[in-house]
């Protein structure tokens, strides 16, 4: 009982975990501000719902499968959105900044 | 139950994500979706295996996922070197 109200809640926040940060990917302004959105699904929403059905499966090999899949996100989606990161950077996507950029002062 | 709210809510998330590939001003924001994509059919393929009883879909979401992976890094390789074709930032030997 104890176990199937815990995953309900891990089910549930990590849906909604995953609509919030689909949300920002829609309504954020900047490439930059949506990527950090998107991680959003990536960590937290991935994380609860892998969880939930963790705390469903119990201790049998569909857990095991679980925590790769998990463990998968866990070291893949960082270095996808570095890389992405990265590439925008170097082909010249400038940031959105909250005032403009000052110039370098002289010495 | 519990599973298909957790369904229903990675397929709105999905629709999302695909909404801003359609609209997504540079491709990077399109490779973003698709990364993103990628990561709620994972989840998508381990809930629906709950969904019908049939936990053997993990191993579809496994495969999946390390395609997604080598698919983006490439992706992202050919438009960082490919398109503009200067080294950038990064200096010599790239």
């Amino acid at each position: 009982m104890v176990l199937s109200i815990a995953s309900w809640l891990c089910l549930v926040s990590g849906g909604l975990f995953c609509v919030v940060g689909a949300l920002g990917m829609l309504r954020m302004p900047d490439f930059y501000t949506r990527m950090h959105a998107a991680s959003v699904i990536e960590t937290l929403g991935a994380g609860l719902i892998l969880l939930g059905l963790m705390l469903q499966a119990g201790p049998t090999l569909v857990t095991v499968k679980l925590l790769f899949v998990g463990l998968l996100i866990f070291f893949a989606s960082p270095t996808a959105t570095h890389a992405l990161a990265r590439a925008a950077l170097v082909r010249g996507l400038k940031p959105l900044l909250a005032e403009p950029e000052r110039e370098p002062s002289k010495p | 139950m519990m599973f298909a709210a957790a369904a229903i809510a990675l397929l709105v998330t999905l629709a999302m994500a695909l909404a801003r590939a359609a609209l997504g001003p540079t491709v990077f924001d399109r490779v973003q979706a698709a990364n993103t994509v990628g990561t709620i059919a994972m989840l998508l393929l381990s809930v629906l295996g709950f969904l019908n009883g049939r936990p053997e879909f993990l191993d579809l979401a496994i495969v999946y996922g390390l395609l997604n992976v080598i698919g983006t890094i490439a992706v992202l390789k050919y438009f960082r070197r490919g398109d503009l074709g200067d080294a950038g930032l990064e200096g010599e030997g790239r």
